[in-house]
């Protein structure tokens, strides 16, 4: 016994039956081997990534040009394979939750508390570590690009805020490996998430995993909202901003207001958890109904949080590919600024049925069919813009498109939600799940694909491939519909959401018609993942380095691609809206610099890298209550942070001759390049020049 | 036309540091966001505390009127509001350009202000703690635990930092970097004394009204 | 003496007039509390009202806000934070007292 106990404060509460390959072996039921290959698969990956890292002898340059970078264009890049290798994980459990539900009459092949564990760690997922990442990832590399500055205003602690999503994301992995995740869903409502009912570690990952995450988006935020207030070009004023960067500004502000209360909220619970606090207990004066309210209080507000980047990447899109101004960009604006703020008036309709008066949920009903307005002002604008546009159906595009016809009808569904009465009918059922897959797929995820496909010749010099890039997009467009338009139809049946089974066999069906869409949506992350790999092989024909491959109307299409680290080899002087548009319609696209001057930029740091390893082993030694290392990993942080402050901050000249030499040079490639017209857009010609079209029509 | 005229123009570092004044005034604003960010976790505090200060929330356990104490909330009030008058006047000798020996003294002292506010709330706890009337007791207790100390570990860390840039001052000296410190931490603190009186008004005279 | 001093001093003598405020402005609401005398909404009220003028001559006086335009996005932040806070911790407590009101 005295070795358990010397072994209790070297590793808290591990042990052997915490890894899930051994209780396998043992019991070899369908569930437990689930959860082995996937324990497996994060082991294999992890040293798979390892070992090619290895062979190809890439450390030195990962380290030192990207965990270490504090260029926004890199950390955007490195939020986005975060994103994409989350996607992967939540995707998969997607397709595993439906083939349980599909062969779940009477049992299906997973045990409940797997099941529990897998939309626990697929919400959790595909929220704050699919969904936010990817957004932040665009921001980063696209937002500065956009105002013409040079990078955002704190680099370094763009830098801290990478480290502490990817910690959020390197325990829900590590859930898989070590102990079990939460299985309380993604909001993780207490009692059943406290301590008397549930003393295990679960709850924990989820509550350090989201905290930390948490944290680094409003760090985020407060980086984005002050880059755009104070890093525009100049001339530019607020109301020239290109959409996605107004969308960005607002999206920011929530992420400063709307994160704090998913801080409190996921902190209380831990002193409930951890100190014996009674915040969400059943005993002792404890009010679980107060942690509900805050969740929503921060919950609310993220998804739009989600949407307004998304809408404004479909600004972009929809007119770049139009050949079009924006239709209403005034009212887009004031759209935007409208949802943003009505978003934190409508908390309360995710728990109408909580047990309040009838007035307080009319109120809140009311205030949630309101958004609608804004919203449907925005559809409209698009589709104007798209009105007698000359219309190219890029891959982008066909997302746009199908985001106005999907998204439309889960609007509309949500104005159903909204009313009180209906959601009481249909509350905690399978309706509730479709209609916020519908807003979010087609919203959120069409969104932030259709931006990768926009922005990726930008950031990489070679554009994705349009034939693979198409079929990826109606896969996911079909395998959405298939999917979830039949979960309406069983939600009003009556099925419950997060069943792992059920006894009627009238559910049997449909959900066969959702697990068939599960493996539509299954192909479009295969060849999506497909597309990029042909997209590798095949760039010598898809070059773009001088910078414009879709007749780009915002400053970020003025510069190469990829562009230099100091993105502008002269900062721009900016004059009205869609800049670059109107510089090249003047013939002025691109102006010979009268000289250059030294430019400086931030220096590389090891901070974030600190922060990554010391803030997984907080969350770990939290977790596992080994409270040694929670102390040490906290100290060597806090510590890492007072030494820096000791030194200047690093600055790195790169001199006038330098910059000039690369700009001179793009600048004869340019003047050597033959522009191409739209026609060739998807063609090999397409270097990244555009031939001045004028639109039909006009004179 | 200077680069940032058309926005924001920040707090008072002076106008006569150039470059280092707009690099100033853009970690000032960062700042004054993060503030109004954190002002939202002391609000919902707040408001999780009032909805908790009921007899459900009590769950029978003492009240506001069994255990706090008025006298000793004066004397913190008092402690914080003459540290932040402390910290003003050290503003004024670094913006004014006096002597370091007297913007040295301002900072010595409202640090030791800060010291003595968190030692007189240390002793309100022990004494609370000594009653069986720590968080475990009750949710009203739970609220109350989470409220107070929240702003007491925000003071904690204002002293580290005030601490980090005496230490400063003398070893990088009153450069840019550090004066533009020292404005963040002034926010930091008078921010403090800000969220002190929701607690006074709030949690202690509202509590024993 | 360096040439600011007589800034220094007119500076100097604002936050002195803030800090008496502030000390007027807390002393009321400990007085009328420690001594009674009036009814409890009425203290409350005066609790209230005081830290709401209190909060006013802090922003004012220790963190130098007016209605300037060098310092309108200051003010504009702050404003656009009461509201977002005012939103959720009043919407926070009618929504429980109102919960706690049908148990």
């Amino acid at each position: 016994m005295s070795g358990t106990s010397s072994l209790h404060w070297l590793i808290g509460r591990l042990d052997l039956s915490s890894l899930p390959i051994l209780p396998a072996l043992a019991n070899p039921t369908p569930s437990e081997i689930v959860a082995a290959v996937a324990a497996l698969m994060v082991i294999l990956g992890g040293l798979g990534v390892a070992v090619l890292i290895t062979w190809r002898g890439w450390w030195t340059s990962l380290w030192r040009d990207w965990l270490t970078s504090t260029d926004h264009k890199r950390i955007g890049i490195m939020y986005i394979v975060l994103a994409l290798v989350m996607m992967v994980r939540g995707v998969l459990e997607g397709v595993v939750m439906r083939a349980q539900q599909a062969a779940g009459l009477d049992g299906g092949f997973l045990s409940d508390g797997h099941f529990a564990e897998l939309f626990s760690t697929h919400g959790t997922i595909m929220i704050f570590f699919v969904a936010m990442p990817f957004i932040a990832g665009l921001i980063n590399y696209v937002m500065p690009l956009q105002i013409g500055a040079r990078d955002v205003s704190f680099p370094m602690l763009n830098q801290v805020s990478l480290a502490l999503t990817a910690i959020g994301a390197a325990l829900v992995m590590i859930s898989l490996v070590l102990g079990k995740f939460s299985t309380g869903g993604w909001p993780a409502y207490p009692p059943y998430t406290g301590i008397a009912f549930n003393p295990g570690e679960g709850p924990d990952y989820w509550i350090w995993s989201v905290a930390i995450a948490g944290l680094g988006s409003t760090l985020s935020g407060l980086n984005f909202v002050v880059t755009i207030f104070k890093e525009r070009a100049p001339g530019m004023k607020l109301f020239d901003m290109p959409l996605f960067t107004w969308t960005v500004l607002c999206t920011a502000i929530i992420m400063v207001f709307a994160m704090p209360p998913l801080t409190v909220a996921t902190l209380t619970l831990a002193l409930d958890r951890y100190l014996d606090f009674h915040f969400y207990t059943n005993d002792l004066g404890g009010n679980m109904m107060n942690y509900v309210n805050l969740f929503w209080l921060f919950g609310h507000p993220e998804v739009y949080l989600l949407i307004l980047p998304a809408f404004g990447i479909f600004s972009e899109v929809i007119s770049t590919f139009s050949g079009k101004c924006l239709y209403g960009y005034k009212s887009l604006v004031y759209a935007t600024m409208v949802i943003s703020v009505l978003s934190f008036t409508v908390w309360l309709h995710h728990f109408f049925t909580m047990g309040q008066s009838a007035h307080v949920n009319a109120a809140f009903g009311v205030a949630s069919m309101f958004i609608a307005v804004p919203t449907g002002v925005k559809v409209y604008d698009w589709m104007a813009t798209m009105f007698r546009g000359r219309i190219r159906l890029t891959v982008p595009m066909i997302y746009a498109t199908g985001f106005l016809t999907l998204f439309v009808i889960g609007g509309l569904t949500g104005v159903m939600l909204a009313n009180p009465t209906i959601s009481y009918q249909v509350h905690n059922t399978l309706f509730l799940v479709a209609h916020f897959h519908n807003v979010i797929i087609p919203g959120v995820l069409f969104g932030l694909l259709a931006g990768y496909h926009y922005w990726f010749p930008k950031a990489f010099g070679f554009r994705l491939n349009e034939r693979w890039g198409a079929i990826s997009a109606l896969f996911w467009i079909t395998g959405f519909a298939f999917t979830f338009f039949p979960l309406y139809v069983l939600g009003l049946m009556g099925m419950p959401r997060r069943s792992a089974s059920y006894v009627d066999p009238s559910f049997e069906p449909l959900t066969w018609v959702a697990m068939f869409g599960a493996a539509l949506i299954f192909c479009a992350l295969a060849t999506l993942l497909i597309q990029l790999r042909v997209s590798i092989r095949d760039r010598a024909q898809t070059q773009v380095p001088l910078g414009d491959p879709w007749d780009g109307r915002t400053l970020e299409w003025s510069i190469p691609s990829p562009p230099p680290e100091y993105n502008f080899a002269i900062v721009p002087r900016v004059v009205g809206r869609d800049a670059f548009a109107e510089a090249k319609e003047r013939g002025q696209g691109y102006p010979k610099p009268a000289g250059y001057e030294d430019i400086e930029m931030p220096r590389n740091t090891m901070l974030g890298m600190v922060v990554l390893i010391g803030g997984t082993a907080l969350g770990l030694a939290l977790v596992w209550y080994i409270w040694w290392l929670a102390v040490l990993s906290l100290v060597v942080m806090i510590g890492a942070f007072i030494a820096k402050s000791f030194v200047p901050e690093p600055h790195r000249i790169i001199p006038a001759t330098e910059v000039a030499a690369a700009h001179e040079a793009w600048l004869a490639a340019i003047a050597k390049a033959s522009p191409v017209t739209r026609a060739q857009e998807t063609s090999a010609e397409n270097r990244g020049l555009a031939a001045l079209e004028m639109p039909e029509g006009a004179a | 036309m200077s680069k940032h005229d058309t926005i924001h123009p920040g707090l008072n570092l002076g106008e006569h540091h150039g470059a280092a004044h707009d690099k100033a005034e853009i970690g000032a604003f960062g700042f004054w966001i993060f503030l109004m960010s954190d002002l939202i976790i002391f609000g919902l505090m707040f408001a999780l505390y009032v909805t908790m200060q009921n007899p459900m929330g009590q769950a029978g356990g003492p009240g506001p009127k069994e255990l706090f104490d008025l006298t000793s909330a004066l004397i913190q009030t008092m402690l914080l509001l003459v540290s932040s008058l402390s910290f003003g006047l050290a503003s004024l000798a670094l913006r004014h350009h006096r002597s370091r020996a007297e913007l040295t003294f301002w900072l010595a002292l409202t640090l030791l202000l800060g010291l003595a506010f968190l030692s007189f709330e240390a002793r309100d706890f022990a004494a609370m703690f000594a009653a069986d009337a720590g968080p475990s007791r009750s949710g009203f207790l739970s609220a109350f635990f989470g409220l107070v100390p929240l702003h007491g570990l925000h003071v904690a860390s204002g002293c580290l930092w005030l601490l980090i840039m005496l230490i400063q001052i003398r070893t990088l000296g009153l450069s840019d970097l550090v004066k533009s410190r020292l404005l963040k931490l002034g926010l930091f603190w008078h921010f403090l004394d800000i969220v002190w009186i929701g607690i006074f008004s709030i949690v202690y005279l509202g509590g024993l009204a | 003496m360096t040439p600011y001093s007589s800034d220094h001093r007119a500076e100097v003598r604002h936050y002195l007039v803030g800090f008496a405020l502030a000390l007027t402005l807390t002393a009321l609401p400990f007085g009328l509390v420690a001594w009674g005398g009036v009814a409890r909404i009425w203290v409350l009220a005066i609790v209230a009202g005081c830290a709401i003028i209190q909060t006013v001559v802090h922003l004012r006086y220790f963190l130098h806000l007016d209605l300037s335009r060098q310092k309108r996005e200051d003010v504009l932040l702050i404003l656009f934070s009461t509201l977002i806070l005012s939103i959720m911790a009043g919407g926070t407590i009618w929504i429980v007292f109102n919960l706690a009101g049908r148990m």
